[in-house]
């Protein structure tokens, strides 16, 4: 598929108390693509997502083994600087949660953690990242105001673009549009398509038709286990596994 | 009528029985506070400290009381919240909701929660003692402040539980640390603050048993930490105690004034808790 893959993970095994979540899990994740996780609910996608920017650590009773390289560093190494991790991917999640404060301070916050950018700077970042995901010229005229005023599917657009403003190179979404109505969904779908260019995008959904819009390749799981992971239209049309089939037909969900 | 007719009709005749006791009782303590008080209330009552004979029914006022009373509850509450934010934010943030250590403070905060006054005012004076500390507003902040601890440490634990777990993540995906995710979360409760802030100076300022023996009593407002200093509840206490109709009227005019003070915090915290809410997500 890549000779370079920008997330390698290597005999992956997740367990939630006595529950095995994930089941050695080896998947190269190329780069500059839209990967679809796709799967019945409970099939341990989610799980699979978090697991790449260590947002299971603090789950009770979590025991990961194995390994995830991004960019060729394991990320579970003990010695890995986990907010350096963090830094690296942008999270979208199921709804938006924007932080509890201003449009501009919730693009801001992320390189203000990261180091003490200039007024100039920042003014700047801010612009360039809420153009990025078309909202610049709806809420230009107010930027300190409260981003819990926007629509849900703004402020969607806002956690996008503040994911981006502490420039990841990695986007996870977590069925990032399952709260959102048609028009906001295709705003963002257009987006993580135009985006590609730039970052990775690993995107987890239950809707087989968003992955077929959106994504180059896609990842089967089942029960915790990757099924089968291959270009989108390939695996879609021509299944090479009977599970992948039956899901694709809507037999499973 | 049916059975189920009646059971439904019976239930709401009791609910509304209920709603009417606990309304009553709030009326008839109120009114009776306001009818015994209000004949001796005047404006000495609340500019001037009591004058010689003032507990023969001769002139002056409580202010002394009313300063110590917001001195003891307002430094109590400050110097508890000072304590209950960090202890909060570990059990939280860094134990993690279903630790062990956790929930075993959670039981501990519970079971401080539930000790009379009386027990922290011993337990304050046997500090006083070991340090040999007469009563005084230090005294009795100290005193007040572990009464307090309590009441805002599972007031801002319950309210941090309200905050999504998926904020949390949004600050931690970012690459935030621990801390810096706890300030989020700190913004996010900024309301919930508020009350757990009315809550303990309610506590405070009401509380007589913990006062009794830390705070003890005087005619004049403290000016420093180590003198003694009054407070509204013991005021009240002597002057109802009293045989002189004039001191005895007074006690209840003390009592209007401290629920004056209660009610003035309470529009307070909740209009500030209004005015920082704005800013929440849902």
């Amino acid at each position: 598929m890549t000779n370079n893959p920008h997330i390698s993970v290597q005999h992956l095994n997740v367990s939630i108390g006595n529950n095995d979540i994930l089941k050695d899990i080896t998947i190269n994740i190329p780069n500059k693509k839209v990967i679809s996780i796709i799967g019945p609910s409970g099939c341990g996608k989610t799980t699979l997502l978090k697991s790449f920017n260590r947002l299971l650590d603090d789950t009770p009773d979590v025991k990961i083994t194995g390994k995830v390289l991004v960019d060729g560093e394991d990320i579970y190494d003990p010695k890995a600087e986990v907010t350096h991790i963090r830094k690296k991917m942008g999270l979208l999640s199921q709804r938006p949660y924007p932080l509890p404060m201003s449009i501009y301070d919730n693009v801001a916050y992320g390189p203000r953690l990261h180091g003490r950018p200039k007024k100039v700077e920042l003014d700047e970042l801010v612009e360039t990242q809420l153009k990025a995901t078309g909202l610049w010229n709806e809420v230009k005229d107010r930027l300190h105001a409260p981003a819990t005023r926007l629509s849900i599917g703004q402020q969607q657009r806002l956690c996008l673009a503040r994911g981006l403003a502490v420039e990841p190179e990695i986007i996870l979404g977590d069925e990032s549009t399952s709260a959102l109505d048609p028009v906001s969904t295709s705003i963002i779908e257009d987006l993580f398509i135009h985006l590609k260019q730039k970052y990775t995008i690993v995107l987890v959904t239950h809707i087989l038709r968003q992955a077929r819009r959106v994504s180059d390749y896609i990842i089967f799981v089942y029960m915790g286990k990757i099924i089968e992971f291959g270009p989108t239209e390939e695996l879609l049309l021509n299944p090479q596994k009977e599970l992948t089939k039956e899901y694709v037909k809507g037999f499973i969900s | 009528m049916t059975r189920r007719k009646l059971e439904e009709n019976f239930f709401r005749v009791l609910m509304l029985l209920s709603i009417i006791i606990v309304a009553g009782s709030f009326f008839l303590i109120v009114g009776t506070i306001f009818i015994k008080g209000v004949p001796f209330m005047n404006l000495d009552m609340i500019t001037k400290i009591p004058g010689g004979g003032f507990y023969i029914g001769k002139e002056g006022g409580v202010l002394n009381a009313i300063i110590g009373s917001l001195y003891v509850a307002g430094g109590a509450t400050i110097l508890g919240l000072l304590i209950s934010i960090p202890v909060a934010i570990y059990i939280n943030m860094y134990l993690g909701s279903r630790n062990v250590v956790a929930n075993s403070l959670r039981i501990a905060f519970d079971v401080l929660f539930g000790i009379p006054s009386i027990v922290y005012g011993a337990f304050g004076f046997l500090i006083m003692v070991y340090f040999g500390i007469k009563a005084s507003l230090l005294g009795g902040i100290v005193a007040v402040t572990l009464l307090v601890i309590p009441i805002l440490v599972r007031t801002l634990d319950e309210v941090i539980l309200t905050v999504p777990k998926e904020l949390r993540d949004a600050s931690l995906a970012l690459g935030a640390t621990r801390w810096e995710m706890s300030k989020v979360v700190l913004r996010q409760i900024r309301p919930g603050i508020f009350t757990a802030i009315l809550l303990s100076f309610g506590r405070a300022i009401g509380d007589v048993a913990s006062v009794l023996f830390t705070a003890g009593f005087s005619d004049n407002i403290p000016t420093s930490l180590h003198q003694p200093a009054a407070t509204l509840p013991l005021a009240i206490f002597f002057q109802l105690g009293s045989p002189v109709e004039e001191v005895q009227g007074r006690a209840y005019a003390s009592a209007l004034i401290l629920t004056i003070v209660v009610l003035i915090i309470t529009v307070l915290s909740s209009w500030l808790a209004k005015r920082f809410s704005k800013n929440k997500i849902q």
